[in-house]
């Protein structure tokens, strides 16, 4: 039913990225997040380097380039976060504004450097997400020492998301099944907006109950398999020489970048 | 003036993930019919029924409920025609009390507070639960939230009553109960189940989809009577 869209990120391929090893593609991906970061803002050079480097991954992984920009949408709350810094950054002024604000030379390249940041963070994990399973996502991230607990809560979070969403699109479809206008004339349907408030809160507590209930009906099913608290997986392969060094040579190159960054620009 | 029937032509109905649900469906169903919709487990019997209030937009072929074509502009009009009931009563039930879920649909089409009060009493005596009226639906057993559920959509007046699976999950008292008050119920009813023994006591008309299609449509005594057909759609 169309109750359960899509919600997860994973696009089916067999491109090259698709195809390379989880610990690989986290370990890149989380050096080159934190390289992004690491860059000081006027390193521009550095910085055409790295969105080349986030083009080239999401061309090799053979991802849309509408669904690429539709994903680095989530980026947009930080950029909304950093236009402040347009303004309180002193130094050269470029503009004032007719209530007394003033748009800096330095504030626009910190703002700048901000939003292309964030933007060039979620486009990669964006990738990662749409080349990995979570499952394997999740494996990869224990096999690269994240905590088994760490590690089991976010699987059964993903897991159990999807069941909430579709729950809460079954209610949405249960209330809208029921939101009708009356043949009689001079009725008006739809209740006052307190009204409708009133109910969608009421939803909203309702789908939190029924949650809880379900938290305590899994617990009980995993008690009854054997569940002692303690979380067990099955043993990982242990990484090959071959994928071992591409790991290092990837962070290598990665921190010679960041490196570079800091050192002529920092 | 409404028109008691459904008429449904050339359904088509797929999946987001490509999955084809509905092929080419049409149905037809006049004032004061009782039908039943049987088919196996994925035949496309809750598809097809979600389709007949607009839940799910027509994708192909057309669906019309009491004279009205189900489309954006008169949903409104088509939720007040045709009540759906679901075949989990805790999707159907998501207000704090019994009262407030069975008081929802006349509250939002904007009925006067005196006939709203009026209407909730009728539903919830019709169904056997005017007792709980003031409890919270969460606590009540699966049957009574069924009945509950089955209230809510009373309460609208609908001239058409859609169930969806209503016997699943209920003790033999409690399904018996079901079928005396849906034999007691005015309006034109579309019943999707796999319940047989329902079927043959509550409905005279009986249609068989599997997979998508309808592959029968007739006399109930008749259908249920053809053991090798029952086979062949997964019923026997």
């Amino acid at each position: 039913m169309s109750l359960s869209q899509n919600l997860d990120p994973y696009l089916p391929g067999s491109s090259l990225v698709h195809r390379l090893d989880p610990r690989v593609k986290v370990g890149w991906a989380l050096g080159f997040i934190l390289t992004v970061a690491l860059t000081p803002p006027d390193a521009w050079p550095v910085g055409i380097l790295l969105v080349a480097i986030t083009a080239a991954v999401a061309i090799l992984a053979e991802m849309p380039a509408g669904i690429v920009l539709r994903r680095a949408a989530m980026a947009t709350p930080f950029a909304l976060s950093a236009l402040p810094l347009l303004f309180t950054v002193s130094g050269h002024e470029l503009w004032t504004l007719p209530w007394g604000w003033t748009l800096t030379y330095e504030g626009a390249v910190r703002c700048v450097s901000v939003v292309m940041k964030s933007w060039l963070s979620v486009i990669m994990a964006g990738v990662l997400t749409a080349t990995t399973r979570m499952p394997v996502l999740l494996g990869a991230l224990r096999a690269l020492g994240v905590p088994r607990l760490l590690v089991a809560t976010v699987n059964l979070m993903w897991r159990y998301l999807f069941v909430l969403v579709a729950e809460a699109r079954r209610l949405m479809h249960a209330r809208s099944a029921r939101s009708a206008s009356s043949p009689r004339p001079g009725l008006h349907a739809g209740g006052s907006i307190a009204w409708r408030a009133k109910v969608t809160g009421g939803m909203a507590g309702s789908l939190f109950l029924r949650a809880l209930a379900r938290a305590d009906r899994t617990y009980a099913a995993m008690v009854a398999r054997g569940y002692d608290g303690d979380i067990r997986t099955l043993r990982l392969t242990p990484l090959t020489l071959h994928e071992r060094i591409s790991i290092i040579l990837g962070l290598a190159g990665l921190g010679t970048v960041a490196g570079l960054g800091l050192l002529l620009w920092g | 003036m409404h028109h008691n029937t459904v008429d449904i032509q050339n359904l088509v109905y797929t999946y987001p993930d490509g999955r084809e649900a509905l092929h080419s469906v049409s149905l037809s169903v006049e004032a004061g019919e009782k039908v039943a919709l049987v088919g196996a487990n994925g035949a496309g019997k809750s598809t097809l029924l979600l389709h007949l209030n607009g839940l799910l937009p027509a994708q192909s072929g057309y669906v019309r409920a009491c004279g009205l074509d189900v489309v954006k502009e008169n949903l409104g009009r088509v939720r007040a025609a045709v009540g759906v009931v679901f075949q989990d009563p805790n999707d159907q039930l998501f207000s704090p009390t019994v009262f407030d879920d069975v008081a929802y649909g006349p509250l939002y089409q904007g009925l006067p507070e005196g006939e709203i009060r009026q209407r909730v009493a009728a539903a919830l005596t019709a169904v056997g639960m005017i007792a709980v009226t003031d409890r919270a639906s969460y606590h009540l057993s699966l049957g009574e939230k069924k009945r509950v559920a089955i209230a809510t959509v009373l309460a609208m007046d609908p001239e058409i009553l859609v169930l969806d699976e209503p016997s699943a999950g209920l003790d033999p008292r409690a399904r018996r109960q079901l079928i005396e008050l849906l034999q007691s119920l005015q309006p034109t009813q579309l019943i999707a189940t796999h319940d047989l023994a329902l079927v043959r006591s509550l409905c005279p008309r009986t249609v068989v989809m599997n997979a998508g299609h309808i592959v029968a449509d007739g006399e109930t005594t008749a259908i249920l009577g053809d053991y090798a057909l029952l086979e062949r759609h997964g019923l026997a």
